[in-house]
């Protein structure tokens, strides 16, 4: 069942310049997704290609001037685009939660991090206090942060990275939610942490039946962690599908560039077709946004582009999807010297 | 092989962490490094990778160990003895942006190590200049540009360009492509494998990021808790990781791809303090095939059949391998 559905959602940031002319940068441009109960997708791209943008639109935290224009988003029936600000602050950390990057800064420096714990379920939930300890003494242990009754009481602070991410994954799940928005959950944190955060978020999705939608800009992750992949540029999702299905055939040019650089695949010496400036947000082209960087790019590409569907499933915004391995690239990168 | 640039003998750096405790960042760490060569030094945070470069380069004094540079032991050497050899080695930082002085310009920052080093009349130094940024892929374009113009990619660049600029025979690069996106890591990465093979400049690549190290070294060491666990052969290392610690941080690494099977060691717990080191081998307490013996005595260095040279007690009688590889 869809859990989660984002219909051609159009995000932009509308300001004025000194000479007080309106200036709009098309930051989301027609995002669409859906995601299933215990599913998890990932969506990945390079920065500035509205990832955090697109959580951040699901949930309703644009502030000004970022707005969205229009498109809908769906949880569970309910439109969230226009939900009053009260509703949708249950829904925020009741049955959507979210993990974001830094999680020292994420939590409140001067209180305790069980108190947090507590107070996200008594705002949610309400109940005895005594009822919400002991579900914040439940979470940290599943989350398998060691000693919890001794760690409840310590300061952010005094939390290592792993650990202090580990919380905020406990806070996370302290209502039971049906949705969670991780974005860049391991960044900061080293391999063998960010293994380990992997496989308790992977039981965790299993466990609670939650559906996980992961930003990150690790292939790798994404590649060992998720379901499907939606791959992101300039603001649309210019390829998406099935894991296994794009990693083998990636069918959209910026795709099938971005795993060639991947130390798995990337060898050195070859000619490499990624690179270059990200397109002018206030100034997009016509038609395709990767026209200016993309070696197969020609004339056709200024026409609007169709989503493509390769496999079932496995979407890619390109007029030449699913022909790039017939197509010789036209150009011999452009535009290398400003990469 | 030729005679190596840097000889680096039980290397040691502390400092003091209050009262009579010390932070113990670097403990006794052997390593060399030849003309040409790329040596690739990984670690998790924490790991005294960073100091272990700022050490070899002088930047921070070691506490005991020697440091021998271009035939040269300069271990203890004056400070001012120290600053003409600048010129033979070089670090490139993690981030560009705090790197650069953000008000000079372009031209200005890559000419500042040519000003100091080099004695050229000023359209010498020019010519250079724009045959440095050439050599980066740098349009001359941004020479006149300063560093809040350019992108995070090409600031990077910029910092090659003024490691490169004195042709140095000795470059520290602490996780040069850690900030820049995956689209323009490739690039830079590239661009040094080119750089090292053209001047015969030996590397030394500080990074975390396993996929990267793998992509650009001939050799690598491991770095736990301030010490060289294992060091050998990049492929060797990879095929056959022979220390439990290098074992396991090679099984955490996920390739993208998603046809390679991972065979999952997640290590317990966390890295212990460097104020309160373990006794015996550093990593008994979070290894899987420690036997008491481990608390105990300080592990040799063994060399082990793929020719790499571990620390670790259980080489000998063949316990140290948990991880084996599985290929799908």
């Amino acid at each position: 069942m869809t859990l989660l559905a984002v219909k051609d959602l159009h995000t932009h940031f509308v300001s004025r310049d000194a000479d007080n002319r309106v200036r709009v940068a098309k930051a989301l441009n027609g995002v669409s997704f859906s995601l299933d109960a215990g599913r998890t997708l990932g969506i990945v791209g390079e920065t500035g290609a509205g990832k955090s943008l697109t959580a951040q639109s699901v949930v309703g935290l644009l502030r000004p001037p970022a707005r969205i224009v229009s498109g809908s988003v769906i949880f569970e029936g309910q439109e969230l685009t226009n939900m009053p600000a009260a509703e949708l602050n249950d829904l925020r950390g009741g049955d959507i939660a979210m993990v974001v990057q830094n999680p020292r800064t994420s939590l409140d420096p001067l209180t305790r991090v069980g108190e947090q714990l507590v107070r996200l379920h008594q705002v949610h939930t309400g109940g005895p206090q005594a009822l919400s300890q002991q579900r914040a003494l439940e979470m940290m242990e599943a989350v398998g942060i060691p000693d919890p009754l001794s760690r409840a009481r310590s300061w952010p602070h005094e939390l290592s990275g792993g650990m202090a991410q580990r919380v905020l994954l406990a806070m996370a799940l302290m209502n039971d939610p049906k949705l969670l928005i991780a974005d860049e959950p391991t960044t900061g944190l080293d391999v063998t942490v960010q293994a380990q955060i992997l496989d308790l978020l992977r039981d965790l999705t299993a466990q609670f039946n939650m559906a996980t939608m992961m930003i990150t800009h690790d292939l790798g992750v994404v590649a060992h962690f998720c379901d499907d992949i939606a791959v992101m540029f300039a603001g649309s999702i210019v390829e998406s599908g099935p894991v296994p299905d794009v990693f083998a055939e990636p069918a959209h040019p910026y795709t099938r560039s971005l795993i060639n650089a991947t130390p798995e695949r990337f060898r050195m010496g070859e000619k490499r077709t990624l690179g270059g400036q990200p397109p002018d947000l206030y100034n997009l082209p016509l038609g395709c946004t990767l026209q200016s960087r993309c070696t197969y790019a020609s004339d056709t590409c200024k026409a609007t582009v169709p989503n493509v569907e390769i496999a079932p499933g496995h979407l890619a915004l390109c007029h030449f999807a699913g022909q790039l391995a017939e197509k010789q690239p036209v150009k011999d990168q452009a535009s290398r010297n400003h990469a | 092989m030729s005679q190596p640039v840097l000889t680096v003998r039980g290397l040691c750096k502390r400092f003091p962490a209050g009262g009579d405790r010390f932070v113990n960042a670097v403990n006794h760490v052997d390593l060399s490094i030849a003309r040409g060569e790329t040596l690739g030094m990984v670690g998790e945070s924490g790991s005294g990778k960073s100091t272990l470069g700022r050490v070899i380069l002088r930047l921070s004094e070691p506490t005991r160990g020697s440091i021998e540079f271009d035939g040269q032991d300069i271990t203890k050497m004056p400070k001012g003895r120290v600053r003409p050899l600048r010129r033979d080695m070089q670090m490139v930082f993690q981030d560009p942006w705090s790197a650069l002085n953000p008000r000079m310009r372009i031209r200005d920052l890559i000419g500042e190590p040519l000003k100091l080093h080099m004695r050229l009349s000023r359209s010498e130094r020019d010519d250079r200049i724009e045959a440095l940024a050439r050599r980066v892929n740098l349009s001359n374009a941004y020479l006149n540009r300063t560093p809040a113009n350019l992108s995070g990619g090409q600031l990077q660049r910029v910092c090659i360009a003024r490691a490169i600029a004195t042709e140095p025979k000795l470059i520290v690069l602490d996780e040069p492509t850690s900030s820049l996106d995956l689209s323009v890591r490739a690039g830079i990465l590239e661009l040094l494998n080119e750089i090292c093979r053209e001047s015969r400049a030996a590397l030394l690549f500080i990074s975390h990021d396993l996929g990267t190290v793998r992509m650009i070294s001939d050799r690598i060491a491991v770095l736990y808790l301030g010490e060289v666990v294992e060091q050998g052969r990049a492929e060797a290392l990879f095929e056959n990781p022979s220390h439990p610690y290098t074992q396991a941080l090679l099984s955490a690494h996920l390739p993208a791809d998603p046809m390679v099977k991972v065979n999952r060691h997640v290590l317990e717990g966390e890295v212990p303090s460097p104020i309160a080191l373990p006794s015996g081998c550093k990593f008994h307490t979070r290894c899987p095939v420690a036997i008491d013996r481990c608390r105990s005595d300080v592990p040799e260095v063994h060399q082990v059949p793929t020719g790499q040279h571990a620390r670790c007690l259980r080489i000998p009688d063949g316990g140290n391998i948990y991880h084996r590889k599985q290929t799908a």
